[in-house]
């Protein structure tokens, strides 16, 4: 016969309960009843069925956007990731070195979002920035208001200027709690640099890696005040992602029925990637 | 009671019936706790969890039929409610 565990300090989560109700639950059950409707103001509502979440799921302009968002968001992974973990192998173990190169590593991430946006705006404007005005010089024809293709390259430098150094300063951490035992067995073995990065390195960053490929993913899938700041989503719509639609249907044109229903959507999204996330790190601390 | 925020019956069928979803498991779960176990997915996974993959995967199926075909919601609606118990019994 086991003992009937106390279950009663469960009621010490209430409070957390009822704050999270207000604060997201309601919210999102106002949300879903919003995208049935059509709304013209204050009292002038239409049920609509699930109208707008057909006319959502069919619009060429959605889609597009969708599809931007994903190739944005694996192109700042393929990116972000690979690189962090170099810059993280290559830094200094300890000392006075160590700590200068986490502050320098450390700056990007402290500058809010808009400013971040406002830096790259001027940083590579051909006529006053150094950036644009250096690329021009070399001979690169390099316009980003104007060339969907310098855009983009933009908007991505940007984010890896911006959100590398989290990789980084996460797989450093990673790469300190190594016991350096592993290091001098893998010496005796006289195992090669790539055997020890690839059997010892790789397989005890797999939890900070995790980490960072959830957070980097999810940062870069709602990503809205950077582009907005540095592109405004141009030229033409080449780097409008699914935040900025959401945000010109909804507040640009007040169509909050329509914008409900995108929401939801992209919520769908969010919800299944972030649980396919969650189970991968918990199944992985089971199988230990 | 539903004018409050322009509540709209069908949301409030919705959500009552998601409700009761869980209040049914609640008790559920009370009366005969579940363990976790394998099944045809590739994770081990308790009843709450198959719920919550029946749930999401059912959001997912409404979606595809309003996205690619005329086809009614209510097939959609049988779709899920019987992957939702194949996932609960056999998941």
């Amino acid at each position: 016969m086991s003992k009937v565990p106390d279950n009663r300090a469960w009621w010490l989560v209430l409070p957390v309960l009822l704050l999270v109700a207000f604060s997201a639950l309601v919210p999102l059950m106002t949300v879903v009843n919003y995208s049935v409707q059509d709304i013209f103001g204050p009292g002038n509502a239409y049920y609509v069925g699930t109208e707008w979440f057909r006319d959502v799921l069919r619009d060429q302009r959605l889609q597009e956007s969708l599809l931007r968002q994903f190739g944005f968001s694996a192109a700042v992974l393929a990116i972000e990731i690979p690189l962090g973990i170099a810059v993280a192998l290559m830094m200094p173990k300890g000392g006075i070195r160590a700590s200068l190169c986490l502050i320098l590593l450390a700056i990007p991430l402290l500058i809010p979002w808009n400013v971040v946006g406002t830096i790259w705006q001027i940083f590579a404007r051909g006529d006053i920035g150094l950036f644009g005005w250096g690329l021009n010089e070399l001979g690169f024809s390099y316009n980003y208001t104007g060339d969907p293709v310098a855009a983009w390259f933009t908007v991505l430098l940007m984010d890896v200027w911006h959100w590398t150094p989290l990789v980084a300063l996460l797989c450093y951490s990673g790469l300190r709690a190594i016991p350096e035992a592993f290091y001098q067995a893998a010496e005796i073995d006289r195992a090669s640099r790539w055997a020890v990065f690839r059997y010892i390195q790789l397989p005890r960053l797999r939890n900070v890696l995790v980490i960072a490929v959830l957070l980097r993913f999810m940062d870069s899938f709602m990503i809205y005040t950077e582009p907005f700041v540095l592109t405004g989503g141009g030229p033409g719509s080449s780097t409008t992602f699914l935040s900025q639609t959401l945000t010109t249907m909804a507040v640009g044109q007040f169509d909050l029925g329509r914008a409900a229903a995108f929401s939801l959507v992209y919520f769908l999204i969010v919800l299944l990637v972030s649980w396919l996330f969650f189970t991968a790190i918990t199944h992985m601390d089971k199988e230990r | 009671m539903l004018d409050w925020m322009n509540w709209t019956q069908p949301v409030a069928i919705f959500f009552a019936v998601i409700a009761a979803i869980l209040a049914g498991m609640t008790v559920f779960e009370i009366v005969s706790p579940c363990v976790e176990r394998k099944g045809f997915l590739p994770i081990a996974t308790t009843r709450g969890d198959r719920l919550f993959i029946g749930l999401l995967s059912a959001a997912y199926i409404h979606l595809v039929f309003l996205g690619v075909s005329e086809v009614s919601l209510w097939i959609a609606l049988a779709v899920s409610v019987v992957w939702g118990l194949v996932l609960l019994r056999w998941g």
